[in-house]
């Protein structure tokens, strides 16, 4: 139950740039989350719908691009996703690896009228 | 009246993580080290707080604070051994930010503190996404959980500079491959302080003791 203040600074975030935009109101909002960031969607939704009653953004439509956790082998440059058990590069074994995606938690535009 | 798409470059959580800057800057006014520690329910953070606070408390003016869903159970148990503690009652959230610490310091007197100890919620999903300004993140693992969790939970054991593996004591009775364990913290976060403790016996917390008196002296410039 974390997304609440996350919302909020989705809205915060969002009016300021459809008024800046001289916008009537907000009809979409694109964000790039990715599976790291521990948001889940229908809650993100579900807060918005209530706080950005009243505002400029009420009724607008949030949309989710979704990344998933990507890693990097340093080694042989392999990149791959986690299978929940093993965390060294599947082609070469090394474990001298970075997480390279997986992070996002930002906007991409938002559709304003 | 036709849509318009504009582009828009912010990042959500930037917020927070201005309002922990501004955090560890009040900390830093006062030379108060903070130390965040953070593990999933049940792990033992107060357990591992209340042994360390007994090792440290001659050493340095301590202040702890708690975040807990509701109660003020942890918080109590701290200001039982003479720790002031405030209670942050999240309402529901399940980990604390930057905001809700901001909002616990006035009521604590930082200049007479050298080292404040939070308390993180019990999760192991999100606190990590949300800074708070501590100078340390210390992640506490237990042996019951299983030695598989940095394979399920790699994002906890990224930011943190020490990953402590609590109720060792419980080695003999669980399947739990240490090496596994440490393989996986160490490929997330190479380098990494890590320490095999108990809680309730005590073992190994001279080791990991020492290591962070010298965390704390360092910033307070006693070493
Ligand atoms: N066997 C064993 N039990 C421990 C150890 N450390 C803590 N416990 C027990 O684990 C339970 C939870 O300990 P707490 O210290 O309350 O854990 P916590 O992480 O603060 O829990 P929450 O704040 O509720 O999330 C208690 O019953 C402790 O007595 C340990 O090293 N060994
Ligand atoms: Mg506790
Ligand atoms: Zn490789
Ligand atoms: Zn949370």
């Amino acid at each position: 139950m974390h997304e609440l203040p996350f919302v909020e600074s989705v809205l915060k975030i969002t009016v300021e740039q459809a008024q800046q935009a001289k916008a009537k109101r907000v009809v979409g909002v694109n964000l790039v989350i990715g599976d790291l960031s521990s948001m889940v969607d229908e809650s993100v939704q579900f807060y918005w719908d209530i706080v950005s009653e009243g505002t400029i953004a009420e009724g607008a439509k949030l949309h989710f691009k979704r990344l998933p956790v990507v890693f990097q082998c340093k080694d042989c440059g392999t990149k791959y996703q986690l299978d929940g058990k093993h965390l060294a590069c599947p082609k070469c074994g090394s474990t001298h690896v970075a997480i390279v995606g997986g992070d996002e938690a930002h906007f991409e535009s938002i559709e304003i009228e | 009246m036709g849509t318009r798409t504009i582009s828009v470059v912010e990042n959500i959580l930037d917020a927070n993580d201005r309002i922990a800057q501004a955090n560890q800057e009040l900390f830093d006014s006062t030379k108060t080290f903070a130390i965040n520690f953070m593990a999933s329910p049940g792990a033992g953070k107060t357990s591992v707080i209340l042994r360390t606070v007994q090792y440290l408390n001659s050493r340095y003016r301590m202040a702890g604070v708690d975040g807990d869903v509701a109660t003020t159970i942890d918080a109590d148990r701290m200001a039982a051994i003479g720790i002031p503690a405030v209670q942050i009652n999240t309402g529901g959230t399940c980990h604390l930010d930057a905001v809700m610490l901001s909002g616990a310091l006035p009521k604590i007197e930082l200049s007479e503190v050298d080292l404040l100890i939070i308390e993180n919620v019990g999760n192991l999903i999100c606190p990590a996404s949300f800074k708070l300004g501590s100078h340390l993140d210390v992640l506490i693992a237990s042996v019951p959980e299983g030695d598989d969790k940095p394979y399920k939970y790699p994002k906890m054991y990224r930011g943190v500079k020490a990953t402590l593996l609590n109720k060792i004591d419980l080695l003999p009775y669980l399947d739990f491959d240490v090496e596994y364990f440490r393989k996986g913290v160490e490929v997330l976060n190479p380098g990494l302080a890590f320490f095999q403790i108990s809680a309730k016996t005590g073992d190994g917390f001279e080791a990991y003791i020492d290591w962070l008196r010298n965390q704390i002296d360092v910033y307070l410039e006693r070493a």
